[in-house]
C-alpha cells in the first residue's frame, strides 16, 4: 500500500515532474496530437499528489479506502498515464498502445478501461460535482478517504462547477479538495479575457470554501499545503489555487502557451524540447 | 412465451384506488425498497415533497441538491462509483432534457446504476407553459447507449417496474405518467425488455406506453362494441423494446396504432415504424402522439382532448386504420 505523506525530496519531485513532461512528449508523438502546455502546467501537481500525498493500492484499484483523484481537466491524461504505469496499475507496455484503437488509455481518461481512474472525464465542469458525490459517499460510509479533483481555470467558467461548489460547502464536505491549475489560459486565449474568473480565492470563499493560493510549480509549497489540510471534521472543503505557467518547463511553450495548447512537435523541435527538459534532470 | 395474465382493472367499474399511492407510487415505492436495500439513496432538485415518506424513514439517505439538476446527476454518478444506488427524483423537462449531457457522459458511458425518476412528464404541467412540457424525453433518453427507458402505465406498474429493475447494472429512466388511468389491479409481472399483451384481437394493434396504455385499454372496449377487436400491448420498456411483439402483433392485424403523450419524433411511433421497416413487415401505421410543432398551453385534460389523447381520439384513429 502507498501511505499518505510518503517521504520524497523536493529534488526528486521536481525530477518526477520533468519525467512526466518527457513522457507526455512521447505519448503525444505516438498519438499524433495532444495537449502539451496544459499538461506541463500541472506536472508538479500530479507528481506531488501521486508520489507523496495520495493513499493508494495500485494492486487493488477499487479498494474502498483509497484516496480518490479525479482529473477534471481530462485533456491532460497524457501526464497521468505514465504515472499510473510507474505505480503499477498496469504494465508500462500499455503506454505503447496510446492513441491506437482499442487502447485502454485514451486522450481523456475512461474509468471503465483504465485501472486507477476514479472517474471518466472529458466534458469540462462535471468532475467537481462527481467528486462531491464521492466525498458525500465517504462520509455516509464512515470511510476516511479524501477526494481530490484537479480542474483547469477555464473549466471554472462552467456553471455546474458553482452548483457543485455550493453543494460541497452546504454539506460541509471537509474531505473534498479542489485544485485549480490556474495557468491563465484556455483553448482560445487568456482565460479571463474570454470570461473573467478572478478573484478566484474570494469567489471560492464566498461559496463557503477554505481557499489557499500557492505557486503550483513549487513542490515544497504543494507538499506543505497538502500535508497541512485540515481534518475533514472541519466541515469545510478546501480549494488550492495553484498559480501555474501554461507550458512550464519548456521556454518556447512558456513564451507562446497558446500555440502549444494542442499540437504536435516537429522532429527538430521535439529534440530541442527533450534536450531542454533532460538537461535539468541530470 | 408464457406470461402470467396481468390482473386488470375493469374500466367500466368505479375502481377504489388509494389516491395517494396512485399519484405518488414512485415516492412510496422507493421508501419501501430502501427498507431492505441499504445502498439506496435519493437525490432531488427541489422535488423533495414526493419523497416525504422516504425522508421520514431514511433521513440520512436523502440528499437535496436544490434547483440544480445537472449537478444532481453528476453527484449521483459519484455516489454510484462508491457502491450506492441513487434514485434522482426530478421534473422531467429539467431532470432529463436539461441534463442530457450529464446523463450520457457521467451515467450512460460509465454504465453507472443511477435511476432517473422523471415526474410530471408529457403535458402534465401543460398549464405552466411550453417550458414545462416534457415531450422529447423518451427520444433523448433512448438515443443514449446503455440507457434503459421504462414508462409505467399506472401506479401498480410503477411498483412492479421499480422493484424488478432494482438490481439492473446500468442507468434507467423511469418515466412517470401523471395522466394515467388505472390499468392493473395489482403490480403486474414484467420480463425485462418485454411488453405485456393485455388483450387479443385481429383487427388492429394498439400499443401504448405510460398513459397511452390506459387509453388503449379503454379504447379497445369501445372498439369491441363496434365489432373491432384490438390487440393491445403495454410497451413499458422503450429501451430495450420488444421488437418480437411488434412484428408478431402486426403480422396478426396488419394495422398498428401507437399511443403516447410524447412527440411523434423519436418515441414509440418511431420505435414501431423502425422495427417494421427493419423487419420488412408491411402494415398500416398510425400514431396518437404530439405533433412536431409548437404545442398549446392549457390544463392537461384540455390538452389531452385537443391532441386526441383520449379513448375517443384513439377509437377514431383506430377505426381509420382498421378499415373495416
Amino acid at each position: 500500500m502507498l501511505e499518505r505523506g510518503r517521504p520524497i525530496t523536493s529534488a526528486e519531485l521536481n525530477r518526477r515532474a520533468d519525467w512526466i513532461r518527457l513522457q507526455t512528449v512521447d505519448l503525444i508523438e505516438q498519438a499524433g496530437i495532444g495537449h502539451y502546455s496544459s499538461t506541463f502546467s500541472c506536472a508538479e501537481i500530479i507528481a506531488t499528489l501521486y508520489y507523496h500525498v495520495l493513499r493508494l493500492r495500485p494492486d487493488d484499484p477499487q479498494w474502498p479506502d483509497r484516496d480518490r483523484f479525479l482529473l477534471g481537466k481530462g485533456h491532460v491524461a497524457t501526464g497521468l498515464w505514465p504515472v499510473l504505469a510507474d505505480l503499477g496499475y498496469y504494465p508500462a507496455e500499455w503506454l505503447k498502445q496510446f492513441g491506437k484503437i482499442g487502447s485502454p488509455l485514451n486522450d481523456h481518461p475512461n474509468m471503465r478501461l483504465a485501472p486507477g481512474i476514479d472517474f471518466s472525464s472529458g466534458s469540462l465542469g462535471h468532475n467537481l460535482s462527481v467528486a462531491t458525490g464521492i466525498a458525500y459517499a465517504g462520509r455516509l460510509s464512515n470511510l476516511d478517504y479524501r477526494t481530490f479533483v484537479l480542474t483547469g481555470d477555464g473549466e471554472l467558467q462552467e456553471g455546474q462547477v458553482w452548483e457543485a461548489a455550493m453543494a460541497a460547502s452546504h454539506y460541509r464536505l471537509g474531505n473534498l479538495v479542489a485544485i485549480v491549475d490556474a495557468n491563465g489560459f484556455s483553448g482560445a486565449g487568456p482565460t479571463s479575457d474570454a470570461m473573467n474568473i478572478e478573484p478566484l480565492a474570494t469567489r471560492f470563499e464566498a461559496f463557503g470554501w477554505r481557499a489557499v493560493e500557492i505557486d503550483g510549480h513549487d513542490v515544497d509549497a504543494l507538499t506543505r499545503t497538502f500535508d497541512e489540510l485540515p481534518d475533514p471534521s472541519s466541515g469545510q472543503p478546501t480549494c488550492v489555487i495553484a498559480r501555474t505557467r501554461k507550458g512550464k518547463g519548456v521556454a518556447m511553450m512558456e513564451e507562446s502557451p497558446q500555440a502549444w495548447h494542442l499540437g504536435l512537435l516537429s522532429p527538430r523541435l521535439r529534440d530541442r524540447v527533450v534536450a531542454e527538459i533532460s538537461g535539468r534532470m541530470r | 412465451m408464457t406470461q402470467t395474465e396481468p390482473k386488470m382493472v375493469d374500466v367500466f367499474s368505479d375502481v377504489e384506488i388509494d389516491t395517494a399511492l396512485a399519484t405518488n407510487a414512485a415516492g412510496f415505492a422507493i421508501a419501501a425498497m430502501a427498507d431492505t436495500n441499504p445502498h439506496i439513496v435519493t437525490l432531488t432538485a427541489d422535488l423533495g415533497a414526493v419523497l416525504a415518506e422516504f425522508r421520514e424513514r431514511h433521513p440520512a439517505r436523502y440528499i437535496e441538491l436544490g434547483i440544480a439538476e445537472t449537478n444532481s446527476v453528476s453527484v449521483a454518478a459519484g455516489l454510484a462509483t462508491c457502491g450506492y444506488l441513487p434514485y434522482i427524483y426530478s421534473m422531467a423537462p429539467f431532470g432529463i432534457l436539461k441534463c442530457a449531457e450529464q446523463i450520457r457522459t457521467d451515467l450512460a458511458y460509465n454504465h453507472l446504476p443511477v435511476r432517473l425518476v422523471g415526474r410530471l412528464t408529457g403535458l402534465a404541467m401543460g398549464i405552466f407553459g411550453t417550458s414545462h412540457h416534457a415531450v422529447e424525453d423518451v427520444a433523448v433518453a433512448r438515443a443514449l447507449t446503455n440507457m434503459t427507458v421504462i414508462a409505467p402505465a399506472d401506479s401498480n406498474a410503477v411498483l412492479s417496474l421499480m422493484r424488478s429493475t432494482e438490481h439492473h447494472e446500468g442507468p434507467i429512466y423511469v418515466r412517470i405518467s401523471e395522466g394515467a388511468g388505472q390499468v392493473y389491479v395489482e403490480p403486474p409481472a414484467f420480463e425485462f425488455g418485454r411488453w405485456l399483451r393485455l388483450r387479443t384481437g385481429v383487427d388492429v394493434s394498439l400499443i401504448g406506453h405510460g398513459m397511452g396504455v390506459g387509453l388503449a385499454v379503454r379504447a379497445a372496449h369501445e372498439l369491441a362494441a363496434r365489432g373491432v377487436e384490438a390487440d393491445v400491448y403495454d410497451a413499458a420498456f422503450l429501451k430495450p423494446y420488444d421488437a418480437d411483439s411488434i412484428v408478431d402483433t402486426v403480422r396478426r392485424t396488419g394495422a398498428v396504432l401507437t399511443i403516447e403523450d410524447h412527440s411523434e419524433v423519436g418515441g414509440l411511433a418511431g420505435i414501431v415504424a423502425e422495427t417494421l421497416g427493419r423487419n420488412g413487415v408491411s402494415a398500416r401505421v398510425g400514431h396518437v402522439a404530439l405533433p412536431d410543432e409548437d404545442l398549446e398551453v392549457g390544463v392537461p385534460a384540455d390538452l389531452y382532448e385537443y391532441y386526441g389523447l383520449t379513448p375517443a381520439g384513439v377509437v377514431n384513429k383506430a377505426l381509420e386504420l382498421a378499415q373495416l
